[in-house]
C-alpha cells in the first residue's frame, strides 16, 4: 500500500466514493454538508472517505456516528451506518467488531463525546484493545449544544458554562486523552495530528490511513485525534480558526505519536469458529445422553411424598449442598423436586441456609415456612428456625445435647455430634451427608439408586463421592441405633 | 429432553444459546451474576461473544451495537444496573432494535439490599427511560418458565423489533428446579436490516434521530402501532380455579406460587378464590381480568412491593369490583398466613353465601 504524499492529498476537489453522490438522508441542499464553513468535520471526513476508497473497504466498513455536530455522519458515508447515544460509540463498536469481526469499524467522536460522557467507553474500548479505530475530532468545545465547556476547553478558553473563562483551580486541566490512553498496554497506535496548515493536514491524513489500515491488518485499538476548527463556536473567521489550532490550541495539545506499536503488533486471534447447531445441546450439557449415570429415573416409589425441609447451619458446612442432593435425589425419582437457598449477606456473615421440597404432585411454593424436618447443623439455627417445624415433625440438630431450652411437645429431636462423627469418617465436612443420611431414614421413600446417582451428580471427586457414601450410611445406621434406643421427645 | 435439576439463572442462559443468542454484554450484580457467569462459560464455546462490560451503561450500549449487526443479545441484571441500563434500552426502542434483558430484582431504593423485591415493576413495565416506548416484560414464576420465557422473549423481540424484558425476582432467579429444554437450537437468519459490514447490507442505518417533527411524531405513531399489536396479541396469563372464584388473587413471580398454595388451603375451607397470574406484565393482560370481574366478587393483589402491580389491575377491572392490595417489601415475604387471612377477612366482608362458620376457625 502506497502512503500519501502531500501533493497527491486534495482534500478539496475529488470526491471519494465512500461518499453518498448526493445526500438524500440530509432534508434540504442534499448536495452539500450540513457542517459550517471551515468547520473541522469536513475535513476528516474527507479523509476518512478517501482511505476507505484506497483501502478498498466500502462494503465492509461501519461507520459509528456520535451525538454532536457529526451526528449525521451517516448521511454522507455510503457505509454500513450505526448511530450511537452520546458518548458511547465505542461500546457499540465493540459489539459490531467482536460480532461482525470481519467488518471494518470506525468509531468518530467529538471532544466532549469521547473525553466527558464517554470516557470510561472509550477507556475500556482501548484497554480491551478492540480491533476499531476511532478518530477523535478535538474542538475544544461542545459545538453542537452551542459552546459549553468541554474537558479539553483551554485554560482562559471563555464558554457558555466558563464566561470568565476555565480556570484550573475550578474545571482542572483540558484533558490529555491520547497521551492518557497511551499509557494503556493494549493500543496499538495512537496520535495527535491537527488541521492548523496544509503540512498539518498531510499529516494528519496518513494518520488517518495507518490507523484504518491497522484495523485491515486486525492490529487492534487505533485512534487519531484531531485538533480541529470550529470556527462559528469559536468565534472566528475560518482562516483564524485554523490559525488557532496551530498557534494555540497545539500549545496544550502537542502534535505527534503518543504510542506507536504497529510494527511489533500481532493480528488478534480469530474468533473459534462456532460449532454445528446439532451440537449445542451437548456442549450446554442438556442433551439425552447428558443424564449422567443413574439415568433413567427411578420411579420405585410407593405411595405418595410431600416433604418440606429446612436446613441451616454456617457457611462451609455443606447446607447448601445438603439441599441439593437431597432435591437431586427426589428429582432422580421422579418426583417434583424444588430448592430454594438463601443467598447474599447472609452468605457474607456466615450462616446459610435452604429450603427443599420433595413432591409425588406438583409443587405451589418453594417456599418452606413450616419444615417437616430442620437440618440444624449449628445451634444459632436450630434457634432461628425450630418453632417453624410443623407438629409431628423432626429436628435434627448437630449437637450432643438435646437443647432444652428449646423444648416442644409435639416435635421429634434426633440431637447428636454429627460433626465429630464426619471427623470420624475423615473429614469434618462430611457432617452433612451424615446427617442427610438421618433425614433420609426419617423421610423415607427415595430409593437408593436416585440417592447415587445424586451425589454423582452434585459431587465432582470421585474421592468425596465414596466419603459421602459412606457418610450417608453411617447417619442411616444412627437413626436406626436411636430408634431402638430411647426416644428422645422434647 | 431430561429434565434436570438447574438454577432458574442457569436455565435463562441455557435457555438463550438453544434460542440463537450468540452474543451477552453484562455487568454483575447480586441476584443476577450467575446469568453472566453461565453466558462467560458457554457463549465462547457456542460461537457467540462473552464480555463483560465496564458498567451497565456500557453493556445496553453494547447490545446496541451486538443488535444492529443483526445478533441476537441479551443481559442481566438487577434494579441498580438496570437503571442505568435505561440510556440503551430507549435507543434501543428507539432503533427499533431486538434485545432481551433479564432483570433479576432485589431490594430498592438505592442501593436497597440483595433480598428478593418486586419494587422495579414500574422501572420494567412503564419503561424507566425517556420517551414513547414500550418495553415487552414477561413474568417467569418458575424454573421451567425461566427457560421457556426466554424463548419466547427471543421470538417477540425480533417479531416486534423491541427490548424484551424477563422480570424475575432473586428467588426465582435462585431456585432450582427440574426443566426441560427445547429439542433442537434453532437456526436465526439475519435480519435484512442489519448493518452487517456486508455489501448487500451497505445501506442500511440504525439510528433513533430525527429531527423533523413531522417525521418523529410518524416513528412514534409507528411505534404506538407495533405495541398496540402486541396488546392485542400477545397478552398472556394463567388463570388457575379462577371459574367459579369469588376472590381472585393475583401476583406474579415468587408471589404466584405463595398464593397457589393459599388458594388451596383456601378452597380445602370452602372459600372459592382463584388466581390469576399475569405472565406477560405488558402487555397487561386486561382481558383476562375483565372476565374474571364478571364472576368474582372481589381482587385481591399481593406483591413484594407497597404496589405498583395493583394500579395495572385497578386499570383491567375499572371500577367494575374493589381491587385491596397486600404488599410486603424489603426483602420480606407475604406470608401464607397474611394471606390467608387477607382471604377470610374478604370472603366475609364480599361473599355472603359463605358458610361463617367455615371462616371462623381460620
Ligand atoms: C446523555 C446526553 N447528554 C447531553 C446531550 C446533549 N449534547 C449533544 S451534543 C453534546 C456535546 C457534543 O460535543 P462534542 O462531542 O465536543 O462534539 P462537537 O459538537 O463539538 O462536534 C451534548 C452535551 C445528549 N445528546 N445526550
Ligand atoms: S458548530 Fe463548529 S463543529 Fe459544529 S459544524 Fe459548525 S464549525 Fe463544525
Amino acid at each position: 500500500m502506497s502512503s500519501i504524499t502531500d501533493q497527491e492529498y486534495e482534500v478539496a476537489h475529488s470526491k471519494a466514493k465512500a461518499f453518498y453522490p448526493s445526500y438524500e438522508r440530509k432534508a434540504e441542499l442534499q448536495h452539500q454538508t450540513h457542517y459550517c464553513p471551515g468547520c473541522g468535520h469536513g475535513i476528516v471526513h474527507k479523509m476518512v472517505a478517501h482511505v476507505i476508497d484506497e483501502l478498498g473497504i466500502q462494503d465492509s466498513t461501519i461507520l459509528v456516528s456520535p451525538v454532536g455536530c457529526s451526528v449525521f455522519a451517516y448521511y454522507y458515508f455510503d457505509v454500513g451506518n450505526v448511530q450511537a447515544a452520546h458518548g458511547r460509540a465505542p461500546a457499540v463498536a465493540t459489539a459490531l467488531s467482536r460480532s461482525r469481526p470481519g467488518s471494518i469499524v470506525i468509531s468518530y467522536q467529538g471532544d466532549g463525546d469521547l473525553s466527558a460522557i464517554g470516557s470510561a467507553e472509550i477507556l475500556h474500548a482501548a484497554n480491551r484493545g478492540e480491533n476499531i479505530t476511532v478518530i477523535f475530532v478535538n474542538n475544544a468545545i461542545y459545538s453542537m449544544t452551542g459552546g459549553q465547556m468541554a474537558p479539553t476547553t483551554l485554560l482562559g478558553q471563555t464558554s457558555t458554562t466558563t464566561p470568565l473563562g476555565r480556570s484550573a483551580a475550578h474545571e482542572g486541566y483540558p484533558m490529555r486523552m491520547s497521551e492518557l490512553l497511551a499509557t494503556l498496554s493494549a493500543p496499538v497506535y495512537i496520535e495527535r495530528v491537527g488541521l492548523g496548515d496544509n503540512k498539518q493536514i498531510a499529516q494528519a491524513s496518513r494518520a488517518v490511513r495507518k490507523a484504518i489500515e491497522n484495523q485491515v491488518r486486525g492490529l487492534g485499538f487505533s485512534m487519531v485525534e484531531v485538533l480541529s476548527p470550529c470556527p462559528t463556536i469559536w468565534k472566528m473567521t475560518p482562516v483564524d480558526a485554523q490559525h488557532w489550532v496551530r498557534d494555540v490550541m497545539e500549545k496544550t495539545f502537542p502534535l505527534g505519536v503518543c504510542v506507536d506499536r504497529t510494527r511489533e503488533a500481532q493480528p488478534r486471534p480469530e474468533p473459534e469458529e462456532a460449532p454445528a447447531l446439532g451440537r449445542i445441546p451437548q456442549i450446554l450439557g442438556i442433551a439425552e445422553e447428558d443424564s449422567g449415570e443413574g439415568a433413567p429415573m427411578h420411579s420405585t416409589l410407593s405411595g405418595d411424598i410431600d416433604l418440606e425441609v429446612r436446613v441451616s447451619g454456617f457457611g462451609g458446612q455443606g447446607v447448601l449442598l445438603l439441599g441439593e442432593v437431597l432435591a437431586e435425589a427426589g428429582a432422580d425419582a421422579g418426583l417434583e423436586v424444588s430448592w430454594l437457598p438463601s443467598y447474599g449477606p447472609e452468605m457474607r456473615s456466615g450462616t446459610s441456609n435452604c429450603h427443599v421440597r420433595v413432591a409425588s404432585s406438583p409443587i405451589d411454593s418453594p417456599l418452606v415456612t413450616h419444615p417437616d424436618v430442620l437440618v440444624a447443623m449449628n445451634e444459632p439455627s436450630l434457634r432461628k428456625f425450630y418453632a417453624s417445624v410443623r407438629p409431628g415433625g423432626w429436628i435434627l440438630y448437630n449437637g450432643s445435647l438435646p437443647p432444652g431450652e428449646y423444648a416442644r411437645e409435639e416435635i421429634h429431636v434426633m440431637a447428636c455430634d454429627f460433626t465429630r462423627e464426619g471427623d470420624a469418617l475423615g473429614d469434618t465436612r462430611a457432617a452433612n451427608m451424615v446427617m442427610l443420611g438421618a433425614l433420609l431414614e426419617i423421610a423415607e421413600g427415595l430409593p437408593q439408586a436416585s440417592i447415587d446417582a445424586a451425589l454423582r451428580r452434585c459431587v465432582s471427586s470421585n474421592k468425596w463421592v465414596q466419603l459421602d457414601e459412606r457418610a450417608i450410611e453411617r447417619g442411616r445406621q444412627l437413626y436406626r441405633e436411636l430408634q431402638q434406643e430411647v426416644r428422645h421427645e422434647i | 429432553m431430561r429434565r434436570q435439576l438447574m438454577k432458574g439463572n442457569e436455565a435463562i442462559v441455557k435457555s438463550a444459546i438453544l434460542s440463537g443468542c450468540r452474543a451477552f454484554y453484562g455487568y454483575p450484580i447480586t441476584p443476577a451474576s450467575e446469568i453472566t457467569e453461565a453466558a462467560a462459560l458457554y457463549m465462547p464455546q457456542t460461537g457467540g461473544v462473552f464480555l463483560q462490560a465496564e458498567s451497565e451503561v456500557a453493556a445496553t450500549n453494547m447490545l446496541y451495537g451486538a443488535s444492529s449487526a443483526g445478533v441476537r443479545c441479551m443481559t442481566a441484571s438487577s434494579g441498580p444496573g438496570i437503571s442505568l441500563m435505561q440510556e440503551g434500552i430507549s435507543y434501543m426502542a428507539g432503533a427499533e432494535l431486538p434485545c432481551v434483558i433479564a432483570d433479576i430484582t432485589r431490594g430498592g431504593p438505592g442501593l436497597g439490599n440483595i433480598a428478593a423485591e418486586q419494587s422495579d415493576y414500574h422501572q420494567a413495565v412503564k419503561g424507566g427511560g425517556h420517551g414513547n416506548y414500550r418495553t415487552i416484560v414477561l413474568a417467569p414464576n418458575s424454573v421451567q418458565e425461566m427457560a421457556d420465557l426466554t424463548a419466547l422473549a427471543f421470538e417477540l423481540a425480533d417479531r416486534y423489533r423491541n427490548p424484551v424484558m424477563l422480570l424475575a425476582d432473586g428467588f426465582i432467579g435462585q431456585m432450582m428446579e427440574p426443566v426441560e429444554f427445547r429439542e433442537r437450537a434453532v437456526e436465526v437468519s439475519l435480519p435484512e436490516w442489519a448493518v452487517a459490514g456486508t455489501k448487500e447490507a451497505r445501506g442500511n442505518l440504525i439510528a433513533s434521530i430525527y429531527l423533523e417533527p413531522d417525521l418523529l411524531e410518524a416513528h412514534n405513531r409507528q411505534l404506538e402501532a407495533k405495541y398496540l399489536r402486541a396488546e392485542r396479541e400477545e397478552a398472556r396469563a394463567e388463570e388457575w380455579r379462577t371459574a367459579d372464584a369469588e376472590v381472585v388473587l393475583v401476583g406474579y413471580g415468587i408471589v404466584a406460587r405463595i398464593l397457589k398454595a393459599v388458594t388451596a388451603e383456601a378452597r380445602a375451607m370452602g372459600i372459592r378464590v382463584g388466581l390469576l397470574r399475569p405472565i406477560t406484565l405488558y402487555p397487561f393482560p386486561v382481558e383476562h381480568f375483565k372476565r374474571a370481574a364478571e364472576r368474582a366478587r372481589v381482587f385481591a393483589v399481593v406483591e413484594m412491593s407497597n404496589g405498583q402491580m395493583v394500579e395495572d389491575v385497578r386499570l383491567a377491572v375499572n371500577g367494575a369490583r374493589p381491587v385491596e392490595f397486600l404488599g410486603r417489601a424489603g426483602g420480606n415475604v407475604p406470608t401464607h398466613h397474611e394471606v390467608l387471612d387477607l382471604v377470610s377477612k374478604l370472603a366475609l366482608q364480599f361473599c355472603p353465601a359463605m358458610q361463617p362458620e367455615e371462616v371462623a376457625h381460620v
